[in-house]
């Protein structure tokens, strides 16, 4: 199949204002770190720099935090629902109003195609912000632990911490159904995509919510770390890697703080021999090449029955003959930038390992840009359950094929992880999908599909993916308590 | 005539369906209130606390894969059971509690109660707290609660039966199962419960009972990887030994139910609480379409 030559079709950058610095969003103002440090967050597709952003230390988390007590004693758990409901309907109005500034931004931030940043994430984004609102006023019928003796009740100051690889969704996922519940937020997003939480925070300017409501510090990991163990901090949501998912656990042992972690995943992605292969193909290349691969929910490894293995990857490798890598503001692109150097180096780390290993390395013809950080979409087949690449989160754009010959097999493939994120199955059978869902430990099935996401539906893992959900009413207890 | 000579129990570890001792040959005195010794129990070992959990997953896949009438239904036969079981139980329950018969009665009431109050939930709980999602897209979506697996149970020092009941059954009830360690100094209802598991159709393994001391076996089901759950009421009061197992209970991520500063009142009514931190909620996604 020959790629189609389609003229360039890049959005415009002009609806975006970056800043030269950013300071911390601190009780409804943005103010410069005690200490003063800055860092610079790029254009991953160009290594641009963007903008400068400040670091805060452990007392700038230290103010935030502040604010944010204050805000949730004196203000916002004053509030009724209502009002906190109408809050949140403003914003999610302003984000759909500023809906192609924020998904141009998000794109040059992030390095993710403009047809995601403008499909999905964005518009998810507002949805979410909608969706909590409703909650807001409703919370005595969200169920749970509470009774009707005992109704729900906010934590009070929930410190969340963000991935860079939805970053104003993740940023959604963890204040919309926050605030519906009536708790104040310090949110940290993370040091390579920090853009569109500032802009956010301007938002909130925009919808007058109420100072140190909603509180943004950014920097690294350190600047995580002060915000997890800061002891002002009641709740606790984190969304990223299983390992630092594990240290947050350690670090609110034996405190009286709630944790909800989302982290990694090695999703099966399962293919039966009389699935419609042309939408399992479809699926596959959804379920991995989506976002570069930065997902963590990703179909990384994929199970094919073995009587269709030809013709599964014949037809995997002639799609991906199709896919149009480059410059994510380009309306045409599929597949983007890689985030960072470093999410680079360990791409090209484990694809190394995989090849060493003695899986063989597969990726279509396609020129990369010689600037910025880029990983062609790659198939290792070959792939025993023992190999690196089958066991460990890359997060990028690569596929690990395996095969299987009976269901019994799929599953036992499928579970075979400490990871229990997501799974995919696909057949025609209508009980053969029921079944699979029911055995398959993993928080989310998608059965002649994958990668859906909506806020009226729970996301997240099983095992070692973390606990709690986001999404949904399931979503909305994560903030709420029993106990007065 | 001569007053008869009692025929004594022996007090016995419960895994895989069967009693047996301690391998490490070991029992400790347990006695009543009053100091006057009630029985020599197992003091079980750290290969004890690791049967127990291979017991404990090998039964899981049977027991969550019941229906939840069936499960609901072989619950409420342990209640039935334990009825039986009435005067044996007021007689541990005084005796290792301190309690006059009249409290200690009224206390086995509330556990059998209590367990009847819990078996009604198996066929309920995914009513409550499941639900289909309203997605805005042409697929239909749902949500399940799944049982989280292998719940390891330090169970109440001080309330030991009704307590006991009110950590147990709530692991089980959702297709979970348990490796439950016994209150150290009043263990012996937890051994009776055992029997009365045995014989009430609950398969072998669903539930396991270690006797013994936390220092020597939380340590180990805390950090047990093959463990997925852990419930540290047990170690109520005991803030820095709490912490230390919540520590280990995270190199696999395990859900944590953590000690209350102090044992709560097991006589309030309880919420779903304990039912849902041993529940995982899966989501489905299929399109709809013709």
């Amino acid at each position: 199949m020959t790629k189609f030559e389609y003229a360039p079709a890049p959005e415009s950058r002009a609806i975006v204002d970056i800043k030269s610095s950013y300071g911390l969003f601190v009780n409804g103002e943005f103010v410069d770190p005690v200490d003063g440090s800055m860092f610079k967050s790029v254009n991953p597709a160009t290594e641009e720099v963007l903008a400068e952003i400040a670091a805060a230390g452990v007392d700038d988390v230290d103010k935030a935090v502040q604010a944010a007590r204050r805000a949730y004693e004196r203000t916002w758990s004053e509030l009724s629902g209502r009002d906190r409901g109408k809050y949140l309907f403003r914003i999610a109005r302003i984000i759909q109003e500023r809906a192609r500034e924020l998904a141009v931004l998000e794109s040059i931030d992030n390095g993710k195609p403009i047809r995601e940043s403008r499909d999905v994430d964005i518009p998810l984004v507002a949805a979410h912000f909608f969706y909590y609102a409703g909650w807001a006023d409703k919370l005595a019928w969200a169920g749970g632990p509470s009774t009707p003796s005992r109704p729900p009740q906010p934590y009070g100051v929930a410190g969340q911490v963000i991935p860079w690889n939805f970053p104003l969704l993740m940023l959604a996922w963890k204040i919309a159904p926050a605030l519906a519940a009536g708790n104040t937020v310090v949110l940290k997003p993370a040091e390579t995509t920090p853009l569109t939480a500032l802009l956010f925070a301007e938002i909130c300017q925009q919808a007058d919510l109420p100072p140190g409501v909603v509180n943004i510090v950014t920097g690294a990991g350190d600047t995580g770390r002060a915000l997890v163990e800061h002891p002002g901090v009641d709740k606790v949501a984190f969304t990223g890697s299983t390992e630092v998912g594990k240290q947050i656990a350690r670090s609110v042992a034996g405190s009286v703080k709630k944790a909800t972690l989302e982290l990694g995943g090695k999703a099966a992605n399962i293919v039966f021999d009389d699935a419609p292969i042309d939408q399992a193909v479809e699926g596959i290349v959804n379920g991995i090449f989506f976002n570069q691969g930065h997902v963590c929910c990703a179909g990384s490894r994929l199970l094919v029955q073995e009587s269709v293995y030809d013709e599964v990857l014949g037809r995997l490798k002639r799609r991906l003959g199709t896919l149009r890598v480059g410059d994510p503001l380009d309306k045409n692109t599929d597949i983007g930038a890689i985030n960072s150097a470093d999410q680079l180096a360990r791409i090209r780390e484990l694809s190394e390992v995989g090849e060493a290993e003695g899986a063989e390395r597969w990726s279509p013809e396609c020129e990369l840009p010689e600037r910025g950080f880029w990983f062609p979409p790659t198939v290792f087949t070959g792939v025993s359950q023992a190999h690196r690449i089958a066991r460990e989160e890359i997060f990028g754009p690569v596929l690990s094929v395996l095969t299987f010959r009976t269901p019994a097999e799929a599953v036992e493939k499928a579970n075979n992880t400490p990871y229990g994120l997501s799974a995919g199955v696909w057949t025609e059978k209508g009980s053969r999908i029921l079944s699979m869902a029911q055995q398959l430990r993993a928080g989310v099935v998608w059965a002649n599909t994958f990668n859906r996401f909506d806020p009226t539906s729970p996301f997240g893992g099983y095992k070692e993916s973390g606990y709690g959900r986001e999404g949904g009413r399931h979503g909305l207890l994560a903030y709420l308590k029993a106990e007065h | 005539m001569a007053e008869r000579l009692a025929v004594k129990k022996t007090y016995k570890l419960y895994v895989g369906g069967k009693f047996p001792r301690s391998e490490s040959g070991r029992s400790y005195e347990v006695t009543d209130a009053k100091g006057g010794l009630l029985a020599n129990a197992a003091w079980a070992s750290r290969k004890d606390a690791r049967d127990a959990v291979v017991a404990a997953r090998k039964a899981l896949p049977g027991w969550s894969g019941a229906t939840a009438y069936n499960r609901g239904q072989v619950l409420y036969r342990v209640a039935e059971v334990m009825e039986g079981r009435h005067a044996q139980f007021v007689n541990e329950v005084a005796a290792g509690e301190g309690l006059a018969r009249g409290k200690a009665s009224a206390l086995v009431d509330e556990a059998i109660d209590r367990w009847v109050w819990y078996a009604g939930w198996a066929d309920k709980i995914a009513q409550v707290v499941g639900s289909s999602n309203p997605v805005a897209g042409p697929y239909f979506d749902f949500s399940v609660p799944e049982p989280t697996g292998v719940v390891a149970v330090l169970a109440p020092q001080r309330s030991s039966l009704l307590g006991l009941v009110s950590v147990l059954a709530p692991v089980i009830v959702g297709g979970n199962t348990a490796v439950l360690l016994a209150s150290a100094d009043r263990p012996l209802p937890a051994i009776t419960l055992s029997e009365v598991l045995a014989t009430s159709d609950v398969p072998g393994g669903v539930v396991n009972i270690l006797t013994g001391t936390l220092a020597d076996t939380a340590p180990i089901l805390a950090a047990h990887m093959d463990v997925n759950a852990v419930d540290l009421t047990g170690a109520a009061g005991d803030a820095e030994q709490a912490r230390e197992l919540e520590l280990a209970a995270a190199d696999n991520l395990k859900r944590v139910v953590r000690a209350p500063e102090a044992e709560p009142d097991w006589i309030a009514e309880p919420g779903l609480e304990r039912i849902t931190a041993y529940l995982e909620i899966k989501t489905v996604w299929h399109p709809v379409g013709v």
